[in-house]
């Protein structure tokens, strides 16, 4: 369609959505929606057509062959992986399938800003050089215990603080660690499914902190019941984070119908309300379409929709990025050379502090500390951090109200499509309004599930 | 030479106040000391000879107060105001906001963990028993508890600090609007307490080569300590005096440790003091500036820190020469006996406070201060007001009331029966002193409650005398009384005489030998019924009952 050969043409150096789209287009099934990796993974190894480590092999050969383009991997961990397909397959062969974790044998990539007990994570900063975790986040630790095997980590602009990976200290694009819009985006531009949970739905415990009310793990898959699964394994309250959510973790994954099961009007009687601001202004033409055949597709499906006005929302940008900042600025204090990561020896404290944060820190990350710094401080708190809690709580009220009359709302995800690497760096504004249209989502907390264009049946909001 | 020595060196002292003048002797006895080694005796009256160029200079110099060394000089024209903020180190067994061990004492960095040494992605999770402490506190001090409080991150730079800031509580802390009754001299005071909030410790830093990070070739940090749970308690500022003070800190210390909620060790660093110290002109409405003054290890430095503080203040203020009090921290220094100023600040510090996104907000239900009110401890005031009931004099119930394994050994005491004068009077005395002396807890004593009970009622009713029983203390102490003290005594052969006829053929005995005495005491040398006293005494190997003793002796001496 369309939209997707606009995004196809405007994604030059995208890097999942490369791989995973050599991977759907091996694995396509016959209904022509996506199909499930993890599904199709589970029954290969349950029919004994290939074991955990042939499909470990699969996706490590397929690595070999793109990174050396696209440096999305900081680390990778081979032997350790190779050990954990392999123990997944001495199971098979001891007790057979049915007592495997539902993430058997499944290759899995994690974020740099998530910690994975001793690999190497360093949040795509100087300043965690050589850190080692020596815990896993429980987000990793839940993936594992359903039998996932851990890949490698994947790079990232520094501690998530860009939309396109290009303020990475480790210059050269998979699951999980979003601020702003670092699921949504990379999606979006990559043509994949990227899901956001409500914040708290998943452990933060192990998430290198950015904005602490704001970051949310999440994943990116090739499908919808992917990402459900993911999230079901996930998701749920953990006593090493105090903020997570109490509430029971459904089977997201079980809730999925399947595309035959559905009648012709699926979405009858759902209301879908499109953000009337989102669609204004500088949305490029391109998203634009998209986004009104997206409408069209469905109300082909049944479902009502109708425009909702947020005039709240043209604040959310300013106030996420103040609270973000300020946030950001404190949680990144304790990267000081004192106990890990790196350190520049001096002849006194201040100096250690200065050269260590001087070199550790890009240019970027200094902009933002410093703004954060600067709105937290006296006599300017009351103006800018206060103020921008403030008017999240206008937010969150609006679209909270939106959502009692609708069940879910629409919206692009950035208001260009997919840049190209260099495009946006020299105006760093021009770069912080990439997260226009996902800020205000995570201001509220909100579930998001970002879709391709293309759509598939069953969203979900929160 | 010695006049050499010190004309060599400078010690034109401008002293102006006693306590600069005995500061500066100490001083110059030292340097003296090191001078000519310790074989040299030096009295502090050859010393103040020899330094008799201490001068008072000073043109703010005041006679030395005439009346005790304890009245505050500007009892005529200015009143101090005092303030106490109280850090109490929680007595949970874990850290507040991770799983870690609070230990004082063990080797460094031995009770960490990711959370505490603030690694990246650790998130901290309040403890349930830190809350629960807290609130006994807040509730011991009469202080409303917030039903919903928050907590802040208090930002700043240090290597003890992990995480580059602290969590605590700024604007909505646990505790408010609290008092404590206190007993100042033969005054009873109320002071009022403005605000109890969480908080948690930093690590420790040890210096290489001199007492701060600058200047020392290394420090190392040991963060055992980093992430303990502390409560911060904020006095009004009600203080008139370092007496005060010094009662105030006391109370809030017995008060915490009869709560449990902590060991009070000012030594270890498990109750801290800083005081704000700032004088004003009587009748005065506004304060005068105010001094932080901290490093304050007892209650009696802490007093001794405010009176100088006081004098250092009016003093500056009366000299009025453009000097004024000026607003900074001072370190009480033991070894000067003077407060010294710290580095100077460039102002005050921004701590930008901003509420902790990692914590939800803590909030404390009626039913569970109630619950957590149900089971306060008794405490000191309460054990207080029982021992006054018991007709015990002040003195005496102060010191009983004092510490808690006290009160529980003679709460003890009086359950097993013993009358509370004399039960109270062996605490005091015998009791108290080998503690002191074993360095061992009143609760660990081998003679049990029920063994001193015992004793004294074998006092009581006579079986034995009081000597006696100062006698066999020492081995009761070390657990001979175990299978009952009246079996001990008999074993030992020490029950008392108290059959008069048995008394009297002693002292009839004693007379005969001592006829020379006798006669000398009829004759008017009645000092020497001492003597008899100590015949009997010998004769009897102690087991007389003395009041029967002299009353027979005394009978046969008037006689004829």
């Amino acid at each position: 369609m369309k939209a997707q050969l606009l995004l196809q043409g405007q994604c030059a150096h995208t890097t999942a959505r490369h791989f995973w789209r050599k991977q759907l287009s091996t694995r396509r099934c016959s209904t022509s929606a996506r199909c499930s990796a993890i599904r199709e993974a589970q029954i290969s190894l349950h029919r004994r057509e290939c074991s955990a480590g042939d499909i470990l092999e699969q996706h490590l050969h397929r690595l070999e062959s793109t990174e050396p383009m696209y440096h999305s991997f900081l680390s990778t961990n081979t032997t350790a992986a190779r050990a954990q397909a392999q123990a997944v397959d001495q199971q098979i062969a001891m007790e057979g399938t049915d007592g495997l974790g539902v993430l058997a044998g499944i290759p899995i990539a994690v974020k740099d800003n998530i910690c994975t007990k001793g690999l190497p994570t360093t949040a795509g900063s100087k300043i965690l050089q050589g850190y080692r975790p020596p815990f896993n986040a429980t987000a990793v630790a839940r993936l594992k215990a359903a039998g996932a095997v851990i890949v490698g980590k994947t790079n990232m602009d520094a501690f998530g603080m860009g939309s396109s990976s290009e303020y990475s200290d480790y210059q050269s694009a998979i699951m999980l660690g979003t601020a702003g819009g670092s699921i949504r985006q990379p999606a979006s531009f990559c043509g994949v499914v990227g899901l956001k949970p409500t914040y708290g739905r998943i452990s933060r415990y192990g998430l290198i902190a950015y904005g602490s009310s704001l970051d949310c793990i999440g994943p990116l898959t090739s499908s919808v019941e992917d990402a459900a699964i993911m999230l079901t394994v996930m998701a749920g309250q953990d006593s090493h984070d105090a903020t997570s959510s109490a509430t029971a973790v459904p089977d997201y994954a079980a809730a999925l119908q399947p595309l035959h099961s559905l009648s012709s009007k699926p979405l009858a009687g759902k209301r879908i309300g499109v953000i009337a601001e989102m669609m204004q202004g500088g949305t490029a033409p391109g998203v634009a379409t998209a986004v009104t055949n997206s409408i069209k597709h469905l109300e082909s499906l049944g479902a009502d929709i109708a425009e909702v006005s947020l005039p709240e929302l043209h604040l959310a940008l300013p106030a996420y990025y103040v609270l973000a900042v300020s946030e950001a600025s404190s949680n990144l204090a304790r990267y000081d050379g004192v106990r890990y990561g790196l350190r520049h020896p001096a002849a006194n404290l201040r100096s250690m502090y200065n050269d260590t944060r001087q070199e550790g820190f890009g240019e970027e990350m200094k902009r933002r500390i410093l703004m954060g710094t600067y709105a937290l401080s006296a006599g300017y708190y009351d103006a800018y951090y206060k103020k921008a809690q403030q008017v999240r709580t206008l937010v969150q009220q609006a679209l909270n109200k939106a959502l009692e009359q609708h069940d879910l709302l629409l919206s692009p995800v950035a208001p260009t499509t997919a840049f190209k690497i260099g495009e946006k760096t020299e105006d760093p504004l021009a770069m912080y309004k990439e997260d226009l249209m996902t800020v205000h989502l995570n201001l509220a907390g909100k579930l998001i599930h970002r879709l391709h264009a293309q759509c598939t049946a069953n969203d979900r909001t929160g | 030479m010695t006049s050499a020595i010190l004309t060599g060196t400078p010690n034109i002292l401008c002293v102006s106040t006693r306590t600069a003048a005995v500061a500066s002797y100490t001083r110059t006895l030292s340097r003296l000391r090191n001078t000519f080694g310790t074989s040299c005796s030096l009295t502090r009256a050859r010393s103040l000879r020899e330094t008799a160029l201490i001068r008072c200079t000073s043109t703010a110099a005041v006679a030395p107060p005439q009346a005790s060394e304890h009245q505050p000089r500007q009892a005529n024209k200015f009143e101090a105001v005092i303030g106490i903020e109280t850090h109490v180190q929680l007595k949970t067994h874990t850290k507040a906001f991770c799983n870690c061990k609070s230990l004082y004492g063990d080797e460094p960095n031995t009770h960490v963990c990711p959370v505490c040494l603030g690694h990246p992605g650790t998130l901290p999770v309040l403890s349930k028993e830190v809350v629960r402490q807290a609130v006994l506190a807040g509730l011991a001090l009469q202080c409303q508890i917030a039903p919903q409080s928050k907590f802040d991150r208090k930002q700043y730079f240090y290597p003890d600090l992990p995480k580059g800031y602290q969590i605590s509580q700024y604007d909505v802390p646990l505790c408010t609007a609290g008092h404590l009754e206190v007993q100042v001299g033969k005054q009873t005071k109320t002071f009022g307490i403005t605000r109890a909030h969480l908080e948690e410790d930093a690590g420790k830093l040890n210096h290489s080569g001199s007492d701060q990070l600058s200047g020392s070739a290394y420090s190392l940090v040991d963060y055992n300590r980093a992430g303990q749970a502390l409560l911060e308690i904020v006095s009004e500022p009600d203080m008139r005096s370092g007496q005060d003070a010094a009662a105030y800190g006391a109370e809030l210390r017995r008060i915490m440790v009869f709560l449990g909620v902590s060991d009070g060790e000012m030594s270890e660093g498990s109750m801290r003091c800083d005081v704000n110290v700032s004088v004003r002109p009587l009748g005065q409405q506004q304060l005068g500036t105010k001094v932080e003054v901290k490093n304050m290890n007892s209650f009696s430095a802490m007093q001794k820190a405010i009176d100088f503080e006081i004098e250092r203040q009016v003093t500056l203020i009366e000299a009025g020469s453009g000097e004024e009090v000026v607003q900074e921290t001072r370190l009480w220094d033991e070894g000067k006996q003077a407060t010294q100023s710290m580095r100077k600040k460039e102002g005050l510090a921004d701590y930008r406070y901003f509420p902790e996104p990692d914590l939800p907000p803590l909030e404390v239900s009626t039913s569970y201060l109630q619950d957590v009110q149900a089971s306060m401890p008794q405490l000191p005031a309460e054990f207080r007001r029982q021992y006054r009931e018991l007709g015990l004099p002040a003195a005496d119930v102060l010191v009983l009331a004092d510490e808690l394994p006290t009160a529980q050994y003679f709460d003890d005491v009086l359950a097993a029966g013993a009358p509370a004068k004399p039960a109270a009077n062996w605490i005091m005395g015998d009791i108290m002193a080998f503690c002191k002396e074993s360095k061992i807890d009143m609760s660990k004593l081998q003679l049990t409650a029920p063994q001193l009970a015992e004793m004294v009622s074998l006092i009581e009713d006579g079986t034995i005398s009081g000597k006696i029983a100062k006698q066999i203390l020492p081995d009761l102490l070390q657990g001979k009384g175990s299978k009952g003290v009246k079996k001990f005594v008999d074993q030992k052969g020490l029950i008392q005489v108290s059959d008069p006829a048995q008394i009297e053929a002693i002292i009839d005995t004693v007379l005969a030998a001592n006829q020379k005495q006798l006669k000398q005491y009829r004759a008017g040398k009645t000092k020497l019924q001492g003597h008899f006293v100590g015949q009997v005494m010998k004769e009897s190997k102690g087991r007389v009952n003395p009041a029967l003793m002299n009353k027979i002796l005394m009978q046969k001496l008037n006689a004829k």
